[in-house]
């Protein structure tokens, strides 16, 4: 029973507690919720599919501390993401600017939804504009009197 | 003409396989944002001796190699030998940042393996390697006369590696070095 209890105490302690980079970076709120942000931000390149923030990879590691030390120097969030940018190129950040090649993958969603939409309604007029045979003829005759 | 687009669709299709399929693509390239741009410009302390340094402006003016390497990299260990045969062709300098090692570990490994390096710059909390763009080492980049990056390449180089990618570069450069 004890055991039992005991592994769903274990169940109720939150993740959070195991995250990476829990540590209170800046004394200043302000400059720790805009670091907290940015770090959600941004691409561990060593480990593609986690940002910096969940990452443990020594690269995770120096990036954080990059982005402590442009923010601590007073850099805008802006100047923060071009600094990556400008040596990682686009990848590094989850959400990449709006230009170049990076267009293809903000489109993509409104030219997919844009062509499903043409599919239906040319599926749909086709429809109606079929003949409806006999039976269905005489049914709707019934119907409408 | 009512074929037309599922025909179009299915050659699109192909061309991604294609891409995406090739067994030789490395997963984890990415392009260099360097790639016909000036190098970034570094200064560290040479791994054998620290009070000396070791600075981009080492190689103004030549075509050279910037080899990011570390003892804790496989690939690394991989490509040593060509980089030594290479340098002992003496087609070009090589020069090397030792990314985020330890000190010791790195000085038994050019003293064990060989030194292919004209020198290694030790950059152990990886500042400068954030300045290259490394995020996985090795990575090799080469840099032209004017400073300018022509080209990066992610994990172990090797002859085949060398004569497809650098040599046709290499005799791009005015007054090449051969």
């Amino acid at each position: 029973m004890n055991v039992r209890l005991a592994l769903i105490g274990l169940m109720l302690v939150p993740s959070i507690l195991f995250a990476i980079d829990t540590g209170q970076a800046f004394e200043d709120p302000i400059l720790q919720q805009r670091y907290e942000k940015i770090i959600e931000e941004v691409r561990c390149l060593k480990c593609q599919n986690q940002t910096i923030k969940d990452s443990n990879a020594f690269l995770a590691d120096d990036l954080r501390r990059e982005i402590r030390r442009l923010l601590s120097d007073g850099k805008t969030d802006q100047e923060v993401f071009n600094f990556l940018v400008e040596r990682y190129g686009q990848f590094a950040l989850y959400r990449p600017a709006m230009s170049g090649i990076t267009l293809v993958l903000w489109a993509a969603p409104v030219i997919f939804i844009f062509a499903g939409v043409i599919v239906v309604y040319r599926v749909l007029r086709k429809r109606s504009s079929m003949p409806i045979d006999l039976e269905e003829e005489v049914a709707v005759k019934e119907l409408t009197g | 003409m009512r074929y037309m687009l599922p025909i179009i669709a299915f050659g699109i299709l192909i061309g991604v396989f294609i891409k995406g399929l090739d067994p030789t693509r490395d997963l984890n390239a990415l392009p260099s944002p360097f790639l016909g741009k000036e190098a970034p410009a570094f200064d560290l302390p040479k791994l054998k001796n620290l009070s000396e340094r070791v600075s981009s402006s080492d190689y103004e003016g030549t075509v050279s190699l910037v080899n990011v390497w570390a003892t804790w990299c496989v690939g690394c260990r991989q490509e040593h030998e060509f980089l030594k045969s290479l340098a002992q062709e003496g087609r070009l300098p090589i020069y090397g940042i030792n990314w985020r090692d330890r000190r010791e570990d790195a000085l038994e490994w050019l003293d064990v393996l060989g030194d292919p390096y004209v020198a290694s710059g030790y950059d152990h909390d990886g500042r400068v390697g954030i300045d290259w763009g490394v995020y996985g080492a090795p990575e090799t980049f080469l840099i032209g006369k004017g400073g300018t990056v022509l080209y990066k390449h992610l994990g172990p180089l090797d002859r085949a590696r060398w004569n497809q990618h650098f040599l046709p570069l290499i005799h791009e450069e005015p007054e090449n070095i051969e």
